[in-house]
């Protein structure tokens, strides 16, 4: 199908794209990438009566690596961070996550912003927020304000980002000593949304496991941390027992949602699978 | 027309200069508008990979991109690599090796292939495969499709070495 009839402009500055979010407010959407938003136009899922294309506000294009953190900007591709030495040297499962998201066309040009932006249940990048503890730098005419990702999401397509505000840049802390993490999904076919997925860190010291964060995509209607896994995990070395503490924990946990193919208890199957092969990684 | 705009582009090296509606994807204004009708549309939500044509040398899907998105940038369509020689050999290893029946996902696979000999000249079958996943075809099983780029690959790879060995004779 086409798009209904939309009204367009080119935001030159990221001022000029929050004085025109604020002005049409409720009826304007922020085109990124457009790799979800022209899908739902051509579907006529959305309707909105002016469109502002971000997609050349170069200025919110970068990959930066400072003393504390790494800052995304929220227009870089997927395919920009599968490229990048700085994301591969710092958080190689974010270089693996990037070449999971849909095909190369589609990483040319969606970007992290947008994905976040969507909060769509099913991807990658939602849930390494949560993993990695990131924190997200909203802008409009009102200011900025930065929110941590922890807080960020609230369901399915829903987000804690006002009707004028828009994503600005993702920060992400580098990680401390001894920290280690695995990212994996369980797809049918390359480039599909995952079944379940996951992003698993923590800080190892010795065989000991701490600060431990298990972020799961693609099994609820939202991204969340397995928290009665992440505290069964805490203080061990990973061994089998505790794994199996940790599986029996995410029934709770995640208490997964049917898809169009796997039911509940599909899903919270591959999820405890998935989540054994992740922490054998770890190692 | 509601909401025109003024677009400036270049397609396959000539400059174009339209009033498009913004709602018109980069696919139809190729084939409708500028009458370049040889990327196709399949899906019309970013499937297929029918549709896949070059914007500043990056593949893109023609139906999840605006015409007007293109404005400034240029673009190229299986038509511009055909006339310019450059794939002359891919698209003889696709007619050699059978890569191609009804031909309608060829045109998609000719320009992802294209960007992948560039990215990586020396991909294996399993990356061959990966890159190709976001383009169909329901006629060709696919086996012969890679079989056409990995050849073109080696040939490509060969055709270098040996180009190399004949400067160093010469010099
Ligand atoms: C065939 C196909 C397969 C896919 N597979 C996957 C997959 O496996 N995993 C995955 O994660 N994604 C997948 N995607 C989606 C893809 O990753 C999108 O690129 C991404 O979800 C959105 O990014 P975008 O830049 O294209 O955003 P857009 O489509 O431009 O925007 C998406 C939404 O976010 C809003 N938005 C965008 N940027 C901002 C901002 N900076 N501030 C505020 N709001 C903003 C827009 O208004 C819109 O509502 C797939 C898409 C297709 C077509
Ligand atoms: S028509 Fe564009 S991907 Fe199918
Ligand atoms: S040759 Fe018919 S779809 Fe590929």
């Amino acid at each position: 199908m086409k798009a209904p009839s939309f009204a367009y402009e080119r935001a030159e500055s990221l001022a000029r794209a929050c004085a025109l979010l604020h002005q049409h407010a409720g009826n304007a959407r922020i085109l990124a990438g457009g790799q979800s938003l022209i899908p739902a136009l051509n579907l006529r899922l959305s309707q909105p009566d002016l469109l502002i294309d971000i997609s050349q506000l170069n200025e919110l294009r970068h990959i930066t690596v400072t003393a504390t953190e790494l800052v995304v900007g929220a227009l870089t591709r997927h395919a920009d961070i599968e490229r990048s030495a700085d994301v591969k040297r710092l958080f190689p499962v974010l270089t693996q996550a990037a070449a999971q998201i849909a095909h190369p066309a589609i990483r040319n040009r969606g970007t992290m912003g947008g994905s976040i932006a969507l909060a769509d249940p099913a991807a990658e990048w939602p849930a390494a927020t949560l993993a990695l503890d990131m924190s997200l730098t909203l802008a409009s005419e009102r200011g900025e304000r930065r929110v941590p990702a922890d807080s960020f999401f609230k369901g399915i397509y829903e987000t804690g980002m006002a009707q004028d505000e828009m994503l600005k840049s993702i920060h992400i802390p580098l990680p401390a000593a001894g920290t280690r993490s695995a990212f994996g999904e369980l797809t049918r076919r390359s480039g599909d949304y995952a079944i379940t997925g996951a992003f698993v860190t923590a800080r190892k010291s010795g065989a000991t496991l701490s600060a431990t964060r298990i972020a799961f995509f693609g099994v609820a209607g939202q991204p969340l941390l397995a928290r009665g896994a992440m505290a069964a995990l805490d203080g061990t070395t990973g061994d089998a027992a505790a794994v199996a503490r940790a599986q029996a924990c995410l029934a709770a946990d995640l208490d997964p949602i049917a898809d169009l193919y796997n039911t509940p208890a599909t899903k919270l199957h591959l999820s405890r699978v998935l989540l054994a092969r992740l922490v054998a990684q770890l190692a | 027309m509601e909401n025109a705009f003024q677009l400036a582009v270049k397609v396959n090296g000539a400059d174009v200069a339209k009033t498009v509606e913004p709602r018109t994807h980069l696919i139809d204004f190729l084939r409708n508008d500028l009458g370049l009708t040889g990327s196709h549309i399949g899906c019309e939500h970013g499937v297929c990979g029918a549709c896949t044509v070059l914007v500043n040398g990056e593949i893109v899907r023609g139906c999840l991109t605006l015409a007007c998105q293109t404005h400034g940038a240029e673009v190229e369509t299986v038509e511009g690599l055909t006339e310019s020689g450059l794939i002359a050999d891919l698209q003889t290893a696709f007619h050699q090796r059978n890569a191609l029946q009804c031909g309608y996902c060829t045109p998609g696979m000719l320009v992802c292939a294209t960007a992948l000999l560039t990215e990586k000249p020396h991909a294996t079958r399993e990356e061959i495969r990966e890159y190709l996943s976001g383009n169909f075809c329901r006629c060709t099983g696919y086996e012969a499709i890679v079989d056409a780029i990995e050849t073109t690959a080696k040939n490509r790879a060969a055709g270098k070495q040996l180009a190399a060995t004949n400067n160093a004779e010469a010099a």
